[in-house]
């Protein structure tokens, strides 16, 4: 690990204050940005300790619910109105990593964690993020484990966060404090492709602090559930997941919302999906057309043409499950 | 930089690099939390921070001051040992034994959010009020502990047995 300064900050102004300088990163439960640091893969010459800062979930106005970015994933998983109102949330939350982890990785910084592809993690290996213009060693290499949508030639790693596809899924905001004052992202418009840049991961400026992620209220909850598939059962991360919610009058899709995990360099929320099926009735032909429809641009490696089969099926089977279950009555 | 230890104050300077479990082997030779992977993936270095389990490897020492932090030595003692150390012994849940410490503490907590009916991946029913100590929920709130030597029914039996003992009687009387 390089020599760092530590500070803890008192609220977000000073956090940012301190974090706009170059060199600096925040901190929150460290799981990912400490084990970088230990690889000398991250390299700041300044942690600003914000885990302390933002540690609530609280109602809103319209009846969703504001989580501080500090909370940790755990604590949200575990909130009585989380598991009533976006059970969504608490199963892709708990479907990741480890009962320890959880304790310590806050929302804001399972948002921001990096990738866990192998050739990020050596630095013997080429890698874009690490070197930009230096090639990437995962196109041609072991790709097991990466992303079959919106990749590019520089660069095909995934995003590994499960609670993320949950929270794409649910049209979460994301207050963002930055030296221009506080904005609001949308959590399926922070992360990006990678195109040409994948050393540039989300939309936010340099020092930009994610104070709170805002969940609004929806009408999927009884008929929602993440899905995860992985090589063990429990503590590994997706080969493909599926955050999928619906509403249904009658026979007919009233409200879908679909998102995708392991697939991509972001959480993938699957629109063109939804679109096909939202208002429509609820068939298998339906569903089929629908997974068809989202996957259709999708591109295998070596290693993972099998995801995109996966991935329909998971789909498929997901929605319909959802259809034939009895709505669960909170 | 002060801690709490196994309830001692505890005052040390240290390297801001200085990771907890580094701290507490290195400084303090408290040998008990283990260095296995070093990098979250295995659990032999799980201590509780107030009450709440987590891997001392990712964690800046300097990140915990103030917090109370409790290690095997701080569970049980030679004489004294922790019900979940004897349960452990009865039922052969170790081999090697380098895993143990962490094991311990991990489930330790895992009896503590059970209590307060934390749900798991595995619980259907996200918002019942309590949860039953099942081998299914063991084995699932227990993944972020690994033992290389493969001695999990013996842990999954000593877990049921000191947390559910009503369930453990019945599998017995079954059998």
């Amino acid at each position: 690990m390089t020599p760092f300064d530590y500070q803890r900050a008192a609220d977000a102004a000073g956090a940012v204050a301190a974090g706009v300088r170059g060199g600096a990163k925040y901190l929150g439960g460290g799981t990912n940005l400490v084990d970088l640091m230990r690889e000398t893969i991250e390299r700041p010459d300044c942690l600003v300790d914000v885990s302390c800062l933002s540690g609530g979930i609280d109602e809103t106005p319209d009846g969703g619910l504001q989580i501080g970015a500090g909370v940790t994933n755990a604590a949200v998983a575990a909130d009585r109105r989380v598991r009533e109102r976006y059970p969504l949330l608490a199963q892709a939350i708990l479907s990741g990593a480890s009962a320890q982890i959880r304790n310590m990785a806050t929302v804001g910084g399972n948002i921001l964690q990096r990738t866990r592809c192998g050739y990020f993690y050596d630095d013997a290996a080429r890698c874009n993020k690490r070197r930009p213009g230096d090639g990437c060693d995962a196109v041609d290499g072991f790709n097991r484990n990466h992303a079959i949508l919106g990749a590019s030639p520089a660069c095909v790693a995934t995003h590994p966060s499960d609670m993320c596809v949950a929270l794409a899924a649910l049209d979460a905001m994301v207050t963002v404090e930055g030296p221009a004052g506080p904005r609001q992202v949308p959590l399926i418009g922070l992360h990006r492709l990678p195109g040409d840049t994948p050393q540039i991961e989300t939309v936010l400026e340099p020092g930009a602090l994610i104070t709170a992620v805002t969940l609004p209220p929806n009408g999927i909850s009884a008929r929602s559930r993440y899905r995860k598939v992985r090589d063990r059962s429990s503590y590994a991360f997706a080969l493909v997941s599926v955050a999928a919610g619906l509403e249904m009058e009658g026979d007919t899709v009233k409200d879908v919302r679909l998102a995708l995990g392991g697939v991509a360099h972001k959480p993938w929320r699957a629109l063109a999906a939804e679109a096909a099926l939202r208002g429509r009735l609820l068939t298998d032909a339906a569903l089929q057309g629908a997974a068809e429809a989202e996957l259709s641009p999708a591109r295998g490696l070596r290693d993972n043409v099998f995801k995109i089969d996966l991935a329909r099926r998971v789909i498929v089977d997901s929605l319909s499950s959802l259809a034939q279950a009895r709505e669960i009555v909170r | 930089m002060r801690w709490t230890i196994n309830g001692a104050e505890v005052d040390e300077t240290v390297d801001v690099r200085t990771s907890l479990l580094d701290l507490l082997r290195e400084r303090l030779h408290l040998f008990g939390a283990k260095k296995g992977c070093d990098q979250g993936a295995c659990g032999a270095c799980t201590v509780l921070v107030d009450g709440r389990r987590i891997n001392s490897c990712l964690a800046l020492a300097v990140q915990y001051q103030g917090r109370e932090i409790v290690t095997i030595e701080g569970l049980g003692a030679p004489g004294a040992l922790h019900p979940l150390q004897k349960a452990f012994v009865e039922h052969d849940g170790f081999q090697c034994g380098y895993c143990t410490p962490g094991q311990i503490c991990s489930a330790v907590a895992m009896a503590s959010e059970l209590r307060d009916g934390a749900p798991s991946y595995v619980t259907e029913d996200l918002t019942a009020e309590t949860i039953d100590v099942t081998p299914e929920e063991v084995r699932e709130r227990m993944s972020g502990n690994l033992c290389r030597c493969g001695a999990y029914n013996g842990i999954v039996d000593a877990l049921t047995e000191t947390y559910a003992p009503a369930a453990e009687a019945d599998k017995r009387e079954a059998a």
